[in-house]
């Protein structure tokens, strides 16, 4: 009984009784309110005796949704509505509620079973990453095109806007990426040092560092950070466009917005993220410097000449290959996602999410069958 | 019918018979600028008291300290007949209040059913799921909606959905005072008129107190019992609509005598 105890003086009950003398009439009296719903609905339930006539003249108050009960319990024994006896204060409120549920006499939509949701939740999902597919298929093609028209066209170039992008996207890039990599480079140097130890071959810590950081690690770490940073940056901006109708204004003027934002933005990150990858690779290199120096007591001068000896330059360009793959994929996910936001700001929170998801399993993927492809060509 | 009920006509009876809302002596005061000050306000049971005013005079800031959302820097505010910064005060006025914020705020992840149905399992766990729902759905359609917009989400409906939407939810607990913030800004002219129609059915069938903030001069004219205009800090003056508008002060004779004002003047009923 926690119903009660919020307005003093209310504490009264509904109740449904039988009128003496006559068996197949209710009298109904006391508070048919929301906060006596579930005892009066129970009490409804409860009545096994047929009824012919109501007499609600009782009612002590009334509110939407005693009336709602009192219509349930007229339905019940077919009785109109009309000849429900009411204060007339209570008849205004039992006849409004009766005109909403008549004026919308369609049942309501009744949720499927768990299962079945369940099912076609898989189902929608299935579809989403196929049209995902495809769709980032359309616009790699649109942006290619877009690109072909621009280049040969200087008029069309917007030098401004990919200067700035640039800064944004790798200047201001470039301490997290060398601080995170010189990290990682320390920490691969203690990983080889701690099981190499046992062979008493330290030395080829210098290889483990050298090979891991030229081929997979400088430009994967900076392809992952930016995937992160950028690809979600994109999306907030060109989202944030998109959901203030800027793109569609930009269209009504004339103005393409892949040549205008897709574009420099594209070039940006081209540019950027081999060279961001470079200064990884160094960082990395440097952090597993610094462990062999202190941990394995290998000189600078040891170490570099190592690495001059046992890293051919094929290593660090099998690494670098790949930095313009993971520039367009981080580029175009970032601004594809943008371009799919919808009008709430809801939507620029969950394309932002999806561009980052997207862009990380991307570059991972491409980094795996990448490893495969120059291994199986004997690079 | 031996034994003779106490209450013949209930409501009439029921608590408290004087003005759901009086305010006395109100100041409000954002950093050294004052908002208002010396604010007096009473809403009488059962009235739709419109309130208006220039841009900044705070009928927002009135609203939301009504509501208990601002804390006042002086003065009272009564609310049911018991004062709003007192223990027990808010949580009577969260029972008996519904609130229709300007675009609805409603929910966004909670289909317009769920919307409805957060007042009622907050303030009543214990009913039952299948109740509540249902109650839900009853809501929606006083409101005017259909049950196809029940499992829908806010960002599936129109602006004047939303608004609809809103008010259900405002409305789940059958509140015995409504706030609403500009209930018909946004919408086109027909839309805003149903919604006025509807504003006055629901308050002649359920016998609501309505606090209105509002623009629209249809509105004024066509469903407000009594207007309140706010401007140099405190209500410049408040009565029905003729009243309010013979009265001398240049703000309001701009305003009910412009060009806006005399169409809406012209298409009253």
């Amino acid at each position: 009984m926690l119903v009660c105890c919020f307005t003093p003086g209310m504490a009264e009950r509904p109740t449904i009784e039988t009128v003496s003398g006559s068996e197949e009439k209710l009298r109904l009296a006391g508070p048919w309110r929301l906060d006596q719903a579930d005892r009066l609905a129970g009490e409804i339930a409860r009545l096994r005796r047929p009824v012919k006539a109501l007499d609600g003249g009782d009612i002590s108050a009334l509110d939407a949704a005693g009336a709602l009960l009192l219509l349930r319990l007229a339905d019940r024994f077919d009785i109109a509505p009309d000849a429900i006896t009411l204060s007339d204060q209570h008849r205004a409120l039992l006849d409004a509620v009766a005109r909403a549920q008549a004026a919308d006499d369609r049942e309501p939509v009744v949720r499927e079973a768990r299962w079945r949701r369940l099912l076609a939740h898989v189902g929608e999902a299935v579809v989403e990453t196929w049209t995902h597919g495809v769709q980032l298929l359309a616009f790699t093609g649109q942006t290619l095109v877009t690109l072909v028209k621009v280049l040969p066209n200087p008029r069309l170039w917007r030098p401004t806007a990919t200067v700035h992008h640039m800064e944004q996207t790798g200047l201001d890039a470039l301490p997290l990426v060398a601080l995170l990599s010189f990290l990682i480079g320390a920490v691969v140097a203690f990983l080889g040092a701690t099981v190499l130890r046992d062979f008493g071959a330290e030395l080829f810590v210098v290889d483990l560092v050298a090979y891991a950081f030229l081929r997979e690690m400088g430009v994967l770490l900076t392809a992952i950070l930016l995937a992160g940073r950028t690809a979600s940056a994109f999306t907030a901006q060109i989202g944030t466009m998109k959901s203030r109708e800027e793109i569609d204004a930009m269209r009504t003027i004339g103005l393409d917005p892949v040549a205008l934002l897709v574009i420099p933005r594209l070039t940006a990150l081209l540019i950027m993220l081999p060279l961001l990858a470079v200064f990884a690779m160094l960082a990395g290199l440097l952090g597993g410097m610094l462990v062999a120096l202190f941990s394995l007591g290998i000189p600078v001068e040891m170490y570099i000449s190592r690495v001059y000896d046992s890293i051919e330059l094929r290593h660090y360009l099998v690494g670098l290959v790949k930095a313009p793959l993971f520039a367009l994929v981080i580029a175009l996910v970032g601004c594809l996602e943008g371009f799919k936001v919808g009008g709430t700001a809801q939507s620029v929170g969950e394309r932002t999410t999806s561009a980052v998801v997207q862009s990380i399993t991307l570059v991972i993927v491409i980094n795996a069958v990448a490893a495969v492809f120059f291994m199986e060509i004997g690079w | 019918m031996s034994e003779a009920p106490i209450a013949e006509s209930p409501i009439a009876e029921s608590p408290i018979a004087e003005s759901p809302i009086v305010i006395r002596g109100l100041k409000n005061q954002f950093g050294s600028q004052v908002v208002h000050q010396g604010l007096d306000l009473e809403v009488q049971r059962g009235e739709i008291l419109g309130v208006v005013g220039g841009s900044g005079t705070g009928k927002s800031v009135l609203m939301r300290t009504i509501l208990g959302l601002r804390p006042p820097q002086g003065g009272q505010i009564e609310v049911f007949g018991q004062r709003i910064d007192r223990a027990g005060g808010l949580e009577s006025l969260r029972r008996r209040s519904g609130v229709l914020f300007q675009d609805g705020a409603l929910f966004s992840s909670l289909s317009v059913a769920e919307n409805v149905e957060v007042p009622i399992k907050a303030q009543f766990p214990s009913l039952s799921a299948r109740l509540r729902h249902e109650l839900a759905l009853l809501k929606i359609r006083l409101v005017g909606l259909s049950a196809e917009a029940a499992p829908k989400l806010p960002s599936e409906l129109s602006g004047g959905m939303r608004k609809r939407a809103g008010l259900a939810r405002a409305l789940a607990l059958d509140p015995e005072l409504l706030f609403l913030d500009e209930p018909t800004a946004g919408l086109d002219p027909i839309g805003a008129a149903a919604f006025d129609d509807l504003l006055l059915t629901l308050k002649q069938s359920l016998g609501l107190t309505v606090f209105l903030i509002t623009h629209d001069l249809d509105t004024l004219y066509a469903i407000c019992d009594r207007i309140a205009v706010l401007g140099e800090k405190r209500i410049l003056t408040i009565g029905p609509i003729d009243e309010v508008a013979a009265f001398d002060h240049d703000w309001v004779q701009n305003y009910f005598h412009g060009p806006r004002a005399r169409a809406a003047q012209a298409a009253r009923r």
